[in-house]
């Protein structure tokens, strides 16, 4: 099976980890929870790791969260398992500071398996490697996150603004962004 | 004298309306063809039929301006639009409808459409140089080799008729196939072309027609959806028209030649009644054939294009033109 | 074909195609390096009718929002409704009637029939035949006419709701889809022997734009594009959802990796589809199209969502990131063109342009879909 596969390879690079619950509860026990409780629960960051996580509640199968550095490296795991690039985007979590690329990969087979790696970088200077050398379509879902959070991608050959306007200089999916 | 001059102001007058009025009315059956083929009405509001859409449409096309592009060379810009239209009126000159009707027959008459044909290309080189326009440029180089290509095999095979007839006068060639739709040119039987490879002839004769005229499936020189419009990417108004009227003034010339060197011009099949009408009948079949396989085939490629002529159609003209003298030989 | 060529650096001139041209159907620029007519570079500029639909999502509540799927493919805009609706019911929670999700279904194929046909005319428009754009254009109107009837527009439905559906479908429609099928089928017949049987369309779709099934991987690409290039992947199969496993469907797949083969696969997809239609209004169950217990306000609870849908135009993913409020946090929309697009930049050098813009037509592109 290619998840378990995935996630050996994965708790390979990220040593330190051992399976954590999942970042959110099942749907049922939180419609429960008061609001006050469910934001301390949101608090405390989430440590990296790869976690396996229920297809029929969230739509994937792994997720893994590295660090900036790691990123390569995650990337070339799903790359040598044959995973296409599903996509590159980018969530603005303003409270923590941070904001979260987030890169999705699936696969063409029928050994269906979704993975998703995240890292987390600081919200003033988001920084993160390219991965157009090992996936070039990442290319224009790089630009677009540019274009949206301002995250520069390192190593990225053409970093310009492409769904924005040529001059764009604002970041329009950031939380903090007055139109 | 005088009254020579009269007759050649009154032959070239006709002539222009000839050109004119089927340029204008061939728009017209285009539009309501391809509508017919595609199942939707087509121009119907303005008159019967639709019938005074082109007349309004001329009158809509000259009420514009003429936008020349900054930068674009003025004089070739305006010339080319002209240039499209004279080489169709030209030959309308000395081509025969019948007996009677035409307007100066001279002895070499196949030698001078072509002739005037040739230049036709010039128009294009003209408008796509000038037009300072990308794609105008592009369809410009396009038009020069697919005019070079095309002209070749088809010259060829007039060659071809012309061996068997003996003859570059237009009127003698048709008159040697009027008895019969046997003696036709396009079939071998009976007559003088003891020659079994006509409808090949015929086939390559009426391939390059298409593609001299810059018709479907070979408009790469126009080719809408590559090159936006082509040569007359940059023109409005009524040089927009012009070249509009000269692409169906030289269908009308192209018909007319096969006409009259494969089809007998204005003989009947049967032997019975020659006439103009039998002329009209057999040119507007072939340009609704035009029109029907316009709004049939995709367009080919350049290099499909080129390969036709260059790979297929001139080796094969080339070996009919030796088996045909072979042959007149022989018999 | 496209064989390399040597040239010199001055030898080359920049070509705009776009952001008005025949052959983008849309506002689509892309900046060509030419060498005559050849392809030295190119380089696709998007974002023209680029709308921010993702910072809609975040400000609009979910109900808000549910028109908005619609505006970003106005040609199979019903794949896109249903990959939002089923997202935010998974996330919130909501049950779905049996009966509005074989509506669901039925209504998204006849979507995608209508789809493809339009594709159909629009990619033989681009290689110069204007007539089967008509006929096309005939069919479709027969489903818009269907659709309409249903969901009250013809164009960006507003017809999924979270939960189940707008209108209920009558015996009006059920009969009109019926009669559709064979109409359809009979269309089919007679597209392909005007189209696909013509030579000169073969001899220029045969061996044009070869992509390989590493170059679809690298570049994330679906639908047709993939399939044409012998991947057997359709999230309809691979990844089920909705009441897709309970019909009996094939996913077409040819191996050359051509334009022809692209133009193939979308040929036999509408007859799939059609298929599906027929079986979805055999099996169609009784019952009600709005669960009897819905919540008043959707809020689903904080979490990351992530739904794939296989639209007219390929994988289409929505990933929901909700922080338990009315509006969503992030609403991420995975539009596929946007990947199929971004492969051709690389693909097209060394082809000629008419060469390129043939492949260009066989990817299928919508442009507000891949500007958002």
């Amino acid at each position: 099976m290619i998840i378990e596969k995935t996630k050996l390879a994965f708790q390979k690079l990220l040593p330190s980890t051992e399976p954590e619950p999942p970042a959110v509860e099942d749907p049922g026990e939180e419609v429960e929870e008061e609001k006050g409780k469910k934001a301390k629960v949101k608090k405390e960051p989430r440590q990296n790791g790869v976690i396996e996580c229920d297809y029929a509640v969230h739509g994937y199968h792994l997720d893994a969260q590295v660090a900036p550095d790691q990123l390569i490296e995650a990337v070339t795991i799903v790359d040598e398992a044959e995973f296409f690039i599903e996509s590159i985007t980018g969530v603005d979590w303003i409270k923590e500071g941070q904001i979260e690329v987030v890169y999705d990969f699936s696969r063409y087979d029928f050994d269906t398996c979704r993975v998703v790696i995240r890292t987390r970088v600081d919200r003033n200077n988001p920084v993160v490697p390219t991965i157009t050398s090992i996936y070039a379509g990442a290319n224009w879902h790089e630009r677009e996150t540019h274009d949206f959070f301002g995250i520069k991608f390192d190593g990225h050959p053409h970093l310009i603004p492409l769904l924005l306007p040529e001059d764009a200089d604002f970041h329009p999916l950031l939380k903090d962004f007055k139109a | 004298m005088s009254l020579t001059l009269l007759n050649v102001i009154f032959a070239v007058v006709v002539a222009i309306a000839f050109a004119a009025a089927n340029a204008a009315y061939l728009v017209w059956a285009e539009r309501r063809g391809a509508a017919r083929i595609q199942r939707r009405p087509g121009p119907n509001i303005n008159g019967p039929f639709g019938l005074l859409q082109p007349p309004l449409d001329g009158i809509k096309l000259m009420a514009k301006q003429l936008i020349i592009p900054g930068g674009a060379d003025k004089v070739l810009f305006i010339a080319a639009p002209v240039l499209a239209m004279y080489p169709a009126i030209m030959s309308f000159v000395t081509i025969p409808f019948s007996d009677t009707i035409v307007a100066h027959n001279i002895n070499v008459g196949i030698l001078m459409i072509f002739a005037f044909a040739s230049t036709g290309s010039m128009s294009l080189i003209f408008a796509g140089w000038s037009s300072r326009n990308k794609y105008s440029m592009m369809s410009a180089v396009r038009a020069v080799s697919q005019s070079v290509a095309y002209e070749i095999p088809m010259l060829i095979t007039t060659i071809t008729v012309v061996m068997i007839a003996g003859s570059m006068d237009l009127m003698e060639i048709v008159h040697q196939q009027s008895r019969s739709i046997l003696h036709w040119n396009i079939f071998p039987l009976l007559g003088n072309s003891h020659n079994i490879l006509m409808p090949a002839s015929f086939l390559i004769f009426f391939i390059c027609t298409l593609a001299e005229t810059n018709r479907a499936p070979f408009d790469l020189g126009e080719a809408e959806s590559e090159l936006v419009a082509g040569f007359h990417t940059e023109y409005g108004s009524m040089g927009f028209g012009l070249f509009f009227m000269g692409e169906y003034a030289n269908i009308v010339i192209g018909a007319c030649m096969t006409t009259i060197l494969f089809l007998g011009g204005w003989s009947c099949p049967f032997g019975l009644f020659p006439g103009v009408w039998w002329f009209l009948l057999k040119l507007y079949l072939l340009i609704a054939t035009f029109i029907w396989i316009r709004w049939t085939f995709p367009r080919t490629t350049i290099y499909g294009l080129l390969n036709l002529s260059w790979k297929i159609l001139i080796p094969l003209s080339l070996v009919n033109l030796l088996l045909t003298a072979g042959l007149i030989k022989v018999f | 074909m496209s064989s390399p060529i040597q040239l010199q650096p001055d030898e080359t001139f920049v070509l705009n195609v776009g952001p008005q041209h025949p052959a983008t159907h849309g506002v689509l620029r892309v900046k060509m390096e030419m060498n005559g007519e050849y392809i030295v570079d190119a380089e696709t500029v998007i974002g023209y009718i680029h709308r921010m639909h993702e910072k809609m999502g975040e400000n609009k509540t979910y109900p808000q929002y549910l028109m908005n799927l619609s505006r970003m493919d106005y040609l199979g805009a019903l794949g896109y409704s249903h990959g939002h609706v089923l997202v935010v019911e998974k996330a919130a929670g909501i049950e779905v009637p049996e009966r509005a999700e074989y509506i669901r279904a039925i209504m998204v194929e006849l979507n995608r029939v209508a789809s493809h046909l339009f594709w159909f005319g629009a990619f033989v428009m681009d290689l110069g035949g204007f007539s089967p754009l008509m006929y096309a254009l005939q069919d479709r109107e027969y489903i818009l006419d269907m659709l309409e009837a249903v969901t009250g527009s013809r164009l960006t439905y507003c017809y999924f709701r979270f939960g189940g559906l707008y209108n209920d479908i009558d015996d009006d429609f059920i009969d009109a889809a019926r009669r559709f099928i064979p109409r359809m089928r009979k269309s089919l017949i007679k597209y392909d022997k005007l189209v696909t049987g013509n030579i000169i369309f073969r001899k220029r779709l045969e061996g044009n734009a070869l992509l390989s099934k590493e170059t679809c991987r690298k570049y994330g690409a679906s639908s047709a594009v993939a399939r044409g290039s012998g991947i057997n992947f359709d999230v309809r199969k691979n990844e089920p959802y909705s009441v897709y496993p309970d019909f009996d469907f094939d996913v077409p797949v040819y191996h050359e990796g051509d334009s022809l083969a692209r133009y193939m696969v979308r040929m036999e997809e509408m007859e799939q589809s059609l298929r599906i239609i027929e079986q979805g209004l055999d099996k169609l169950p009784d019952g009600p199209i709005m669960p009897k217990k819905k919540p008043k306000l959707i809020k689903p609870p904080a979490g990351d969502y992530y739904q794939a849908v296989e639209t007219a135009r390929g994988s289409f993913g929505v990933r929901l990131v909700s922080d338990g409020t009315k509006t969503p946090y992030r609403l991420k929309l995975r539009s596929p063109t946007y990947s199929n697009m971004h492969l051709f930049d690389e693909s097209c050098r060394g082809m000629m342009i008419m060469d390129a813009l043939a492949f260009m037509g066989s990817l299928d592109l919508v442009i507000p879909e891949i500007d958002r």
